[in-house]
C-alpha cells in the first residue's frame, strides 16, 4: 500500500506434491503472475488447519488459497478430500463472521498446472482487489480508547 | 479476624451470575474457606463500595476471583483496579476465561444489539425508543452509565490473568483445589488452567463406545433423536465438542444425555477451539462427494455459534467484522 | 500281508524267492515271464473268472490253476506254458471268443495262442463283454458305490445296475468303463445332451490333474469336486500306484508363515460376468460366449480339438464380436479394459482362418494402441471382417424374418450408418472386460494398500512410482493394479521384481522424516484420527486409552494432525507453531 493504492496480501498454502511444484514451474517457466501471493509450503493439503487459515485473516491476510492435488491424484490419497471437507464447512463458518466466501479459496492444481496457478494468483488478486481489503482487527480497537 | 489470614475478593462482570453461585454451592465447605482467608471484596454478597477498593494499598490482596466477560468500561475499569491490588488474578468461570455465553455478543455490535433489546423483542414495549445513554442531565444533575462496547472481551484481554478456573460454572472441587493450591502455595505456571489438560474424551465414559472407525454420515440435532445414552454421541451424529474440549468437568452434560457444548475451552495446545472442532468434525464427514460434503455441511445449522458457544471473543477471530454487522 | 516270510518256488525252472501271500502271477512277473491276463487288474482282487491264465503246478493232484488268485507255496513248481496249460488257456479262449467275439483284446490273446476262430456257437457277433467283472469289482472295490453288479444267469448273465433302472448311485465317474479291458462299457450323458460349449466348462475330465496346459509350476493336483475318493471314500488310486508316495489324499490346506522383505502382488483379476446384462443372453442362448470361453473352444487341446463349432456341433456361418461387454459404462465399470479390442480382433483373425463364418465385429472405437496393433487392425480390415460401430443394446431369437429363424439377432445401432440394425449370426462372443479380483478389498487390508475407486489396487503414483504402493516394500505388478495386457504386464513385473531386489539389495529401509506424532500424554483417545488415515498408521490402543501411530507406515500428510481436537498430534517439521509463526512472518508489512 505504499502508494496507497490497495494491493491484496494473500496466503497460499499449497501442497508439496502438487500445487507447490506446480507453483515452482510458474515460476521456472518464468510466468509473470501478481506478486499479492504469499506462499507456505504444507505436505498436504490435508495438513491445513483450519486455525490456520483463520491466523492468517487475522495477521492480515486480505484473502487465502488453499491448493492441492486433483481429486484422486493426492500423494496420501485423500488429504485432499479432507481438504475439501474442511473448505466448505470453514467457508460457511467465516461468511457468519462476515468473511466473504471470495476471500477463501480451494483449488486443485496439478504439478503441470503452472500455468492455471499463475491464472489462479491472477484472478484471486483481481477478486480481492474488488471486495477490497479485510482491514481485520478483532475489535480491538475499543481496548486502547477504553 | 486474624492478621496472617490472606485477603481475597470477589467479582462480577458479564455473566450470569452462576459462577457467584457456585462459591455459595460449596455449601458447609465455605465455612472452611471463610475461617482460612479474610474476604474483602465481594459486591453480591457483601456491602463494599469501589472507594473501599481505591483505598486499599496495591497488591494488598492476595487472590482476586472475577467471573465474566469485560463489556462495559466500568468493568475495565474495576478489572484493571483490582490488577493493581491483588497478587494473583484468578479468571472465575468460562466468561472471564473464553468470553462465555455472552461472548457471542460479538456476533454484533452495541447498535445492533441495543436495537434488539430495546425494539425488535416481542416482548418489548418502547413506543417513546428510550434507549440508554452514558450521560443524561435529570433536573439539573449529569447522570452517567458505563459504555457499552461493541465488542466483548475476556478478562486476560484486558488485564494480566494468572489463573483460569474453567467451567460454566466451574465445579465445586476444581473451585476448593484452586483455593487449597493458592492456600498452601503450590501453584502451577502462571498461566495456567486450574483442570487438566486433556480433553473431555480421556474420562468421557462412551469413549469406549466408539466404533473402529468414527465416521458421520448425518448431523442431527439432539433433539430430533431419542439418544442413546450408552454410546458416543459423535457416532450418533450428534455434534458433541467433547474432543475439543478440555476436562475437568466431570462430564455433567453427558450424565445428563446431553453433548458436550465446550465451557471448559480448548486443551493448551490449541489456539482456537471452534477452529479445531471444525477441523475435526469435517474430517470425519464420511464422503468426498462435493455435493454430498454440502448437503451435509447444511445440515449444520449455526457452525459458529456451536463451535464458538463459550470461547468466541477468545477465538482468533474474536468477532464478527464489524463492516459486516448491519 | 507278508509276514516277512520268505517262499522258494520254482517257474519255468527258475528259481526264485518271493513273500508269502504272493500269487504266481506276481512271482513270474518278477521273473519277466509273461501269463496273458484278461479278467486280473492289479488293483483289484483277482475274480479268476477268465481263466486265461491258467497254469501247471508240478506234483499237485489238480494240477492246472488260475495264477492270478492261487498263491505260492513253499517248494512249488511251476510251469506257465506247459502242453496241459496251454491246451485249457486255447479252450478257455475259445469260449470266450463265442461270448465276446467283437472284443479286440479277446482276439488279441487268441491270437497269441494261435487259435484262429471258436468251435462254439456265437450268440451275438456285436458283443464286447465278457463277463470278467472288473467292472462290478471296480465299482465296489475302488470307487465303492456299488452301482453295479451281474445279473441274470448262464448265457443270460450280464453287468447291469439294480433293475436296469438309471442308477441313483452311480456318481458319474466312467471308472467302469475306463476299466474295462474289452471297452465293452460306453458312457453317456443319459438325457443325449450334447452341448459342447457346457462340456468345456466342466473342464478335464480326470479328476487329479495339472491346471492348464501352460501351468506353471507343471504340478498336479486333486480336484476334490471330481475326486472319487471325496464323493465315496475308497479310491485312493493315484495314491497306491505312484512310486513315489506323492499323493496324499489327507493332506489339508495348511498357513505357512514366509518372513519376507518385499512383496510383489500379482492378485490378477476376474473376468466381468455377462450374465449382468441380461439383454446379452449370456446363460439364456447356448451359442453365447465369453472371449475365455471362445478361446477355450479355439485351442489346439480343447475337446473340439480346436474346432469352432456351434452347441450342436456344427460350424457357425455367421459370428458377432461384442465389444466392451461391462467396459466403459457407467452402468457396469466406466474404465476401458484394454485388452478387449486386440483379443476380439485376434478371434476375427482366427474366425477367418478356421471357419467359412461371416464376422461382425461391434465396437464403441477401435483402442488399438500398442506396437503393431493398428497395423493388425488394418489387417484385419482387409481380411473382410465387417466392423459395425455402435454399442450392441440386445441379442434375441425372435426371428422377425425368414432369414432370422433360428439365428440369434444381434439388434444394434450402426452409428457409421445411422441405422438401427439386425444381424443374425449363429455365435456370439462377448469381449467381457477384467474386473478386480473378488478379495481385492481384503488383500489391500492385508497389505495396507488402497484400492482406487475402481477397487484397483492404487499405485504409488501414476507417473513416477507406478510399480510401489504406499505401503514400502509392496510391489504390484499385472492386473490387479489395473486393467493391461500381456506385453504391460510383464513389463510391469519386470519393474516389480528388479524394485524389490533393488531394496533386498539395499537392505536398509528409509523412513519418512516427516511423520505425525501423538502425545501420550496430551492424547485423550477420542479416536478422529484413526479414521482418517489412508495408510491405516493409526491404531487407537484400549489399554492406554490413547490413538498411537505407526512411524513405518506414516507417510507424514499431516492431516490427522490438523484434525486433532485437542492439539495431541503434531507434524515434525511441520508443527502448528511453526506454521503460526510463518504466517506471522509472512504478514508483517
Amino acid at each position: 500500500m505504499s502508494n496507497g493504492a490497495f494491493e491484496p496480501r494473500l496466503i497460499g498454502f499449497l501442497c508439496n506434491w502438487c500445487s507447490y511444484t506446480g507453483a515452482d514451474l510458474a515460476g521456472t517457466a518464468r510466468m509473470v503472475y501478481a506478486p499479492s501471493m504469499r506462499i507456505i509450503r504444507v505436505m498436504c493439503s490435508g495438513r491445513v488447519d483450519p486455525q490456520f487459515v483463520l491466523k492468517a485473516f487475522s495477521e492480515g491476510a486480505d484473502g487465502v488459497l488453499i491448493s492441492g492435488c486433483h481429486p484422486g491424484d493426492c500423494h496420501y490419497q485423500e488429504g485432499n478430500y479432507k481438504a475439501l471437507r474442511r473448505h466448505r464447512l470453514l467457508t460457511k463458518m467465516l461468511e457468519q463472521f462476515g468473511i466473504e466466501k471470495e476471500r477463501f479459496r480451494l483449488e486443485w492444481v496439478s504439478a503441470a498446472e503452472g500455468v492455471k496457478f499463475q491464472h489462479i494468483c491472477n484472478e484471486f488478486t483481481e477478486q480481492i482487489r474488488k471486495l477490497g481489503p479485510l482491514n481485520w482487527n478483532g475489535g480491538k480497537h475499543e481496548q486502547s480508547e477504553a | 479476624m486474624s492478621k496472617a489470614k490472606p485477603k481475597v475478593a470477589f467479582y462480577w462482570c458479564s455473566s450470569c451470575g452462576g459462577c457467584e453461585e457456585s462459591i455459595v454451592d460449596l455449601a458447609e465447605d465455605i465455612l472452611k474457606v471463610v475461617e482460612a482467608v479474610d474476604i474483602v471484596f465481594w459486591p453480591v454478597a457483601l456491602d463494599f463500595k469501589k472507594k473501599d477498593v481505591e483505598a486499599m494499598e496495591d497488591g494488598s490482596i492476595a487472590v482476586s476471583f472475577i467471573n465474566g466477560a469485560v463489556r462495559l468500561s466500568e468493568q475495565e475499569e474495576m478489572v484493571k483496579m483490582l490488577r493493581k491490588k491483588s497478587g494473583l488474578i484468578v479468571a472465575h468461570g468460562t466468561c472471564s476465561h473464553l468470553g462465555g455465553i455472552p461472548g457471542l455478543g460479538n456476533f454484533w455490535n452495541k447498535e445492533t444489539i441495543f436495537n434488539r433489546s430495546y425494539h425488535t423483542t416481542p416482548s418489548t414495549d418502547n413506543p417513546d425508543r428510550t434507549v440508554p445513554l452514558e450521560k443524561v442531565v435529570v433536573e439539573g444533575k449529569e447522570l452517567t452509565l458505563p459504555s457499552f462496547y461493541d465488542t466483548v472481551y475476556t478478562l486476560d484481554q484486558v488485564i494480566d490473568v494468572d489463573y483460569y478456573l474453567p467451567g460454566c460454572a466451574p465445579p465445586r472441587d476444581l473451585i476448593l483445589n484452586a483455593v487449597q493450591a493458592i492456600l498452601e502455595g503450590k501453584l502451577p505456571p502462571k498461566g495456567a488452567v486450574l483442570s487438566p489438560n486433556k480433553s473431555l474424551c480421556d474420562d468421557c465414559d462412551r469413549n469406549e463406545s466408539k466404533p473402529e472407525k468414527l465416521v458421520i454420515t448425518e448431523i442431527k440435532r439432539p433433539w430430533e433423536v431419542e439418544i442413546d445414552p450408552e454410546k458416543c454421541f459423535l457416532a450418533q451424529g450428534i455434534i458433541c465438542m467433547g474432543p475439543a474440549t478440555r476436562t475437568g468437568c466431570g462430564e455433567r452434560c453427558i450424565e445428563g444425555n446431553m453433548p458436550c457444548r465446550g465451557c471448559f475451552g480448548p486443551t493448551d495446545q490449541v489456539f482456537d477451539q471452534g477452529a479445531k472442532f471444525l477441523s475435526a468434525l469435517a474430517s470425519i464427514l464420511d464422503t468426498n462427494d462435493e455435493k454430498e460434503i454440502e448437503k451435509i455441511v447444511n445440515t449444520i445449522i449455526d457452525p459458529a455459534g456451536t463451535f464458538y458457544r463459550f470461547s468466541l471473543p477468545h477465538s482468533i477471530l474474536r468477532r464478527r467484522r464489524m463492516e459486516a454487522i448491519k | 500281508m507278508s509276514n516277512g516270510k520268505k517262499i522258494n518256488l520254482t517257474i519255468n525252472n527258475k528259481k526264485i524267492k518271493v513273500d508269502e501271500g504272493t500269487t504266481i502271477l506276481q512271482a513270474a512277473e518278477q521273473l519277466d515271464i509273461k501269463i496273458p491276463t484278461l479278467c486280473y487288474h492289479p488293483l483289484l482282487e483277482p475274480y479268476a473268472s477268465c481263466r486265461i491264465c491258467m497254469v501247471e503246478v508240478k506234483g499237485d493232484t489238480c494240477d492246472l490253476f488260475p495264477a492270478c488268485n492261487t498263491k505260492v507255496r513253499e517248494g512249488m513248481v511251476v510251469e506257465t506254458d506247459s502242453e496241459r496249460a496251454l491246451k485249457a488257456r486255447k479252450l478257455n479262449i475259445e469260449m470266450i471268443m463265442a461270448r465276446a467275439p467283437a472284443a479286440e483284446k479277446v482276439q488279441e490273446i487268441a491270437k497269441e495262442l494261435g487259435v484262429k476262430k471258436t468251435r462254439f456257437e456265437i450268440t451275438d457277433p456285436e458283443e464286447k463283454c465278457i463277463l470278467c467283472g472288473i467292472c462290478v469289482r471296480t465299482c465296489e472295490e475302488i470307487v465303492g458305490a456299488n452301482a453295479i453288479s451281474f445279473s441274470e444267469r448262464g448265457k443270460e448273465r450280464k453287468v447291469y445296475t439294480p433293475f436296469g433302472e438309471p442308477s441313483e448311485a452311480c456318481i458319474g465317474c466312467a471308472a467302469c468303463a475306463f476299466f474295462c479291458p474289452t471297452e465293452a462299457i460306453t458312457c453317456e450323458d443319459l438325457h443325449g445332451r450334447k452341448v459342447i460349449h457346457s462340456e468345456l466348462m466342466l473342464g478335464p475330465s480326470t479328476a487329479i490333474r495339472v491346471p492348464i496346459r501352460q501351468a506353471v509350476p507343471m504340478v498336479p493336483f486333486i480336484d476334490e469336486e471330481a475326486c472319487i475318493h471325496f464323493k465315496t471314500g475308497e479310491c485312493k488310486i493315484c495314491e497306491r500306484v505312484c512310486e513315489k508316495e506323492a499323493v496324499n489324499h489327507e493332506m489339508e490346506d495348511q498357513e505357512v508363515e514366509i518372513e519376507v522383505g518385499s512383496v510383489i502382488l500379482a492378485s490378477g483379476f476376474k473376468p466381468f460376468d455377462p450374465k449382468r446384462i441380461p439383454a446379452y443372453g449370456y446363460g439364456r442362448f447356448d451359442n453365447v460366449i465369453t472371449a475365455l470361453e471362445f478361446e477355450k473352444l479355439v485351442n489346439a487341446s480343447s475337446p473340439t480339438d480346436g474346432k469352432i463349432l456351434l452347441a450342436n456341433g456344427e460350424e457357425p456361418k455367421a459370428v458377432g464380436i461384442v465389444h466392451c461387454v461391462g467396459s466403459r459404462d457407467k452402468k457396469y465399470n466406466e474404465y476401458c479394459s484394454r485388452v478387449c479390442c486386440m483379443y476380439s480382433l485376434k478371434f476375427a483373425h482366427l474366425l477367418k482362418e478356421k471357419t467359412e463364418a461371416d464376422i461382425y465385429d461391434f465396437y464403441i472405437d477401435m483402442r488399438c494402441f500398442g506396437k503393431g496393433y493398428e497395423e493388425f487392425y488394418h489387417r484385419l480390415l482387409e481380411e473382410g471382417t465387417r466392423f459395425i460401430r455402435g454399442r450392441v443394446s440386445e441379442v434375441t431369437d425372435m426371428a422377425l424374418t425368414e432369414k432370422e429363424e433360428g439365428k440369434l439377432i444381434i439388434r444394434v445401432e450402426d452409428t457409421l450408418i445411422g441405422a438401427i440394425r439386425r444381424i443374425p449370426v449363429d455365435m456370439v462372443i462377448l469381449a467381457v472386460g477384467l474386473e478386480p479380483g473378488l478379495d481385492q478389498n481384503e488383500i489391500a487390508k492385508i497389505f495396507n494398500i488402497s484400492c482406487g475407486q475402481d477397487t484397483f489396487f492404487l499405485e504409488r503414483h501414476p507417473k513416477l512410482a507406478p510399480v510401489s504402493t504406499f505401503s514400502d516394500g509392496i510391489f504390484l505388478a499385472g492386473t490387479c493394479q489395473s486393467p493391461k495386457d500381456i506385453p504391460d504386464t510383464v513389463a510391469q513385473a519386470g519393474a516389480a521384481a528388479s524394485e524389490a531386489l533393488a531394496l533386498a539389495d539395499k537392505g536398509t529401509f528409509e523412513l519418512e522424516p516427516i511423520t505425525a506424532e501423538i502425545d501420550e500424554e496430551l492424547c485423550a483417545g477420542c479416536q478422529i484420527c484413526v479414521s482418517l488415515c489412508p495408510f491405516t498408521a493409526i491404531t487407537y490402543n484400549k489399554e492406554k486409552g490413547v490413538s498411537e501411530i505407526n512411524d513405518a507406515l506414516c507417510k507424514g500428510c499431516g492431516t490427522c494432525v490438523s484434525a486433532c481436537p485437542c492439539g495431541a498430534s503434531q507434524q515434525k517439521h511441520f508443527r502448528d507453531a511453526q506454521i503460526f509463526a510463518e504466517i506471522e512472518g509472512i504478514l508483517v508489512e
